[in-house]
């Protein structure tokens, strides 16, 4: 007989040892190397940006579970992604209590507000950055240089030193000044933008960190970069530069692979990257602002129910005529 | 030749090691035996014999009731001393007929025969008389499956050998040490199907088994071996037959619906046995594993103890945490040790108390590994959402039927949520609301 206590479960009996908190921690570290390239280019100011933006996400997220007496799961490291991605989008200027309203309204309005972890429909993160878009558009649009940045371009850049290469781009003003923005600058991330999308080449090391680990599938950054290459083509932009430029990697590679909100389909996911490429593009060529990353995922994570549902895979011996 | 395999599936950690090369050990008769009439899919048995019989090694103690239904034979020589319910792996006390061994060891086997001294209906008639079944773990009665349906006709018969579940090696074992009872298992099989088809498929991480039987089938040139992709569910049915033919199964759908029967190794084993010496299906090979000072794979009589087993093995190492009764993917936990093997258990798995982590459920993260992983190509976490939401037409018009519960999905889901748990629970209630309105 058995002198002990034992488990009796239902199969299987052994499990993969992936969990969501490890996942969350996974794509933490996959962005650390572009998080700390903003420190070190952007200095103390993007550090502060970072660190109250994280730490008013998970106290967000904890005071809310906590009157709504539910369970907190502030461990599982999700509200501290949400805020780090939150400040990684955001210009270095943004003064700090803008970027706590913002992680206030990215769990609260972005993610409890639907039920939590798993039933929100938009990339909290970025109905963060939207709100603050909104509500401060010109501290958001403040941008500055890295402190190193102004060699290539001398004292022309002077003139222009409130602008991203987007900006610059969108207005023209690349071709009035006769100014070229090496591509090196774009990949290594000396040029303006927010903390997290400057430098392309650390962003890509992280998204494909991710996408060897399985954490996140190709598919969606493949499909979003690709429509953007190609749509940059047909518009004769510059590819590359439009590629580079802005905050595709970080929105290809971290935002628009957010499990919650794209579809779990695999057709629904290349979809997914192609929808987000053309707003992308749509935003940049004929709209009113210069970058529309941010909005072209949001409004695919709004398509995304609809994607499941016109992406569902054959069934396994599915049979046609069912009578 | 290269591999073939199924889309979809996960890579698991096999841990074979520990008696993958540990030779097939005779247990000893035990003292007494515990026979429930259910071994298998179908009607129960109808117990023939009483208290204080005395019965020989193959006599029927119960009888098959109906077409699909097995019989259960004496394991042991000796009197019956109880016949009623009694504990069963499959949770509930089942009818059951109690024999006390008197060492004589006397049997009632029919003769053995040539395999060309029978018919293809001799046959069928053979697997029935003999109580086969499949000893994979679904335990179907085999003799139903070579009937096929009126406008059906079998073209092929393969062994499945791929045993993908991770800790089992009796199959393994079987293909080693047995390859040419496996073989005229498959031709008797191939006869009574009336084909000239045969295939054995086998995961490559048993390269000896793949050796020896191909040249055990050398002679035999309508008999193919095919090296499978090591990947689970391999061993499953449908995937199987997808791996070995390219056919697809339609959802809903039997084997039979395209032309094959599959059976398991051990199941062709113990007909060859049938064939050679009379013998009908009374002992199986188990493999004794995990937390066991000394895992081995045994032969053991049909009705032993489970705790008699784990004590051949010298006992558990540690504490026990949890006792599977077959894989560890889709085998039942036992909360008792006291249980009979029956003609599906094909391991014992002792998990150690260290080794289980109770993890919570949180909600559904949308990731979709399971989506990637599912055989079936379903999309498991929606339908484990809409089953939790209670709505069962949705998880039913997502195919939520032709699931076969592999447990793949609940295996990769990083919110540990209790997917094919769930959906079994869901199978059940549709099935039971079909009955209902029927």
């Amino acid at each position: 007989m058995l002198d002990t206590q034992v488990v009796v479960s239902p199969a299987p009996h052994i499990k993969d040892v992936i969990t969501t908190e490890k996942a969350m921690k996974m794509v933490m570290l996959a962005l650390l190397p572009a998080t700390l390239f903003s420190v070190i280019a952007f200095g103390f100011k993007a550090l502060g940006l970072i660190v109250c933006s994280m730490v008013f996400a998970v106290a967000t997220e904890y005071t809310i579970q906590k009157a709504l007496k539910k369970p907190v799961t502030v461990y599982d490291g999700s509200a501290a992604l949400t805020g780090l991605l939150l400040a990684l989008t955001v210009t270095p200027e943004l003064p700090w209590w803008m970027i706590a309203v913002g992680a206030v309204v990215s769990i609260g309005l972005g993610k409890h507000i639907f039920g939590g972890l798993g039933y929100n429909m938009f990339n909290p993160a970025l109905i963060g950055r939207a709100f603050l878009l909104a509500s401060w558009p010109v501290a958001m649009t403040t941008w500055s240089w890295p402190s190193k940045a102004l060699g290539w371009a001398g004292n022309q850049v002077d003139a222009v030193s409130g602008a991203t290469a987007l900006n610059l781009e969108k207005m023209g003003m690349l071709k009035t000044l006769n100014l070229e923005i090496p591509y090196a600058n774009l990949l290594w991330g000396n040029i303006s933008g927010s903390l997290g999308e400057t430098s392309a080449v650390l962003l890509l090391i992280g998204g494909l960190y991710l996408i060897v680990t399985k954490v996140i599938d190709w598919r969606i950054p493949v499909s979003f970069l690709g429509t953007v290459f190609v749509l940059s083509l047909v518009f004769q932009k510059d590819p590359i530069f439009q590629v580079l430029a802005g905050g595709i990697f970080l929105g290809a590679f971290f935002m628009a692979t957010d499990w919650v909100t794209s579809p779990v389909t695999k057709k629904g996911r290349i979809y997914f990257g192609i929808g987000c490429g053309v707003i992308t593009m749509l935003i940049r060529i004929f709209g009113g602002y210069p970058e529309g990353v941010c909005y072209s995922i949001l409004i695919m994570n709004a398509v995304t129910p609809l994607l499941d549902r016109l992406t569902v895979p054959k069934r396994f011996g599915e049979v046609k005529a069912h009578a | 030749m290269r591999a073939k395999t199924f889309q979809g599936g996960v890579h698991l950690h096999y841990h074979k090691e520990a008696t993958a090369s540990k030779p097939i050990v005779d247990m000893p008769e035990p003292k007494q035996v515990i026979l429930p009439v259910q071994q298998h899919i179908g009607a129960p048995a109808e117990v023939c014999v009483q208290v204080g019989d005395e019965v020989k090694i193959g006599d029927v103690v119960a009888k098959a009731k109906g077409f699909v239904s097995a019989s259960v034979h004496a394991s042991i020589a000796g009197k019956v001393t109880a016949v009623g319910p009694m504990p069963h792996p499959g949770g509930r006390n089942v009818m059951a007929v109690t024999i006390e061994n008197d060492g004589s060891g006397a049997t009632s086997f029919a003769a053995g025969k040539e395999l060309d001294a029978l018919s293809g209906d001799e046959l069928k008639q053979l697997m029935q008389d003999i109580g086969l079944v499949g000893m994979g773990g679904a335990g179907f009665p085999t003799h139903v499956k070579y009937y096929p349906p009126e406008g059906k006709k079998i073209e092929t018969v393969i062994l499945n050998g791929a045993e993908c579940e991770p800790y089992l090696t009796c199959d393994h074992r079987l293909m080693v040490e047995e390859p040419e009872k496996v073989i005229l298992g498959l031709q008797a099989m191939m006869k009574a199907a009336g084909t000239d088809d045969g295939y054995i498929g086998i995961e490559v991480n048993k390269p000896d088994a793949i050796e020896i039987l191909t040249k055990a089938a050398a002679s035999d040139p309508r008999i193919k071996i095919v090296p499978l992709e090591v990947k689970y569910p391999q061993g499953e049915e449908k995937m199987l037959i997808h791996a070995i033919t390219g056919k697809v199964v339609p959802a809903g759908g039997l084997p039979v619906d395209v032309g094959i029967v599959v059976n398991n190794i051990a199941t062709a084993v113990t007909l060859a046995e049938a064939i050679l010496e009379g013998k009908p299906l009374i002992s199986r090979i188990v493999t004794v594993t995990g937390a066991v000072k000394n895992p081995q794979n045994l032969r053991v009589r049909l009705g032993t103890s489970v705790s008699e087993l784990v004590d051949y093995c010298e006992g558990f190492t540690g504490t026990p945490g949890r006792i599977v009764l077959g894989g560890p993917m889709t085998g039942p936990a036992q909360y008792r040790l006291d249980l009979p093997v029956i003609k599906t258990t094909s391991g014992v798995l002792v998990q150690d108390r260290g080794q289980i982590k109770l993890l919570e459920s949180s909600p559904c993260v949308r990731c979709a590994r399971c989506v990637d992983v599912c055989p079936y190509n379903l999309m498991p976490c929606l339908i484990g959402c809409a089953i939790e939401a209670g709505d069962l037409a949705q998880a039913e018009s997502l195919g939520i039927m032709d699931c076969r519960e592999c447990g793949s999905c609940t295996f990769v889901c990083p919110a540990s949520r209790p997917i094919v748990q769930t959906i079994k629970y869901a199978k059940a209630k549709i099935a039971a609301q079909k009955r209902k309105n029927s």
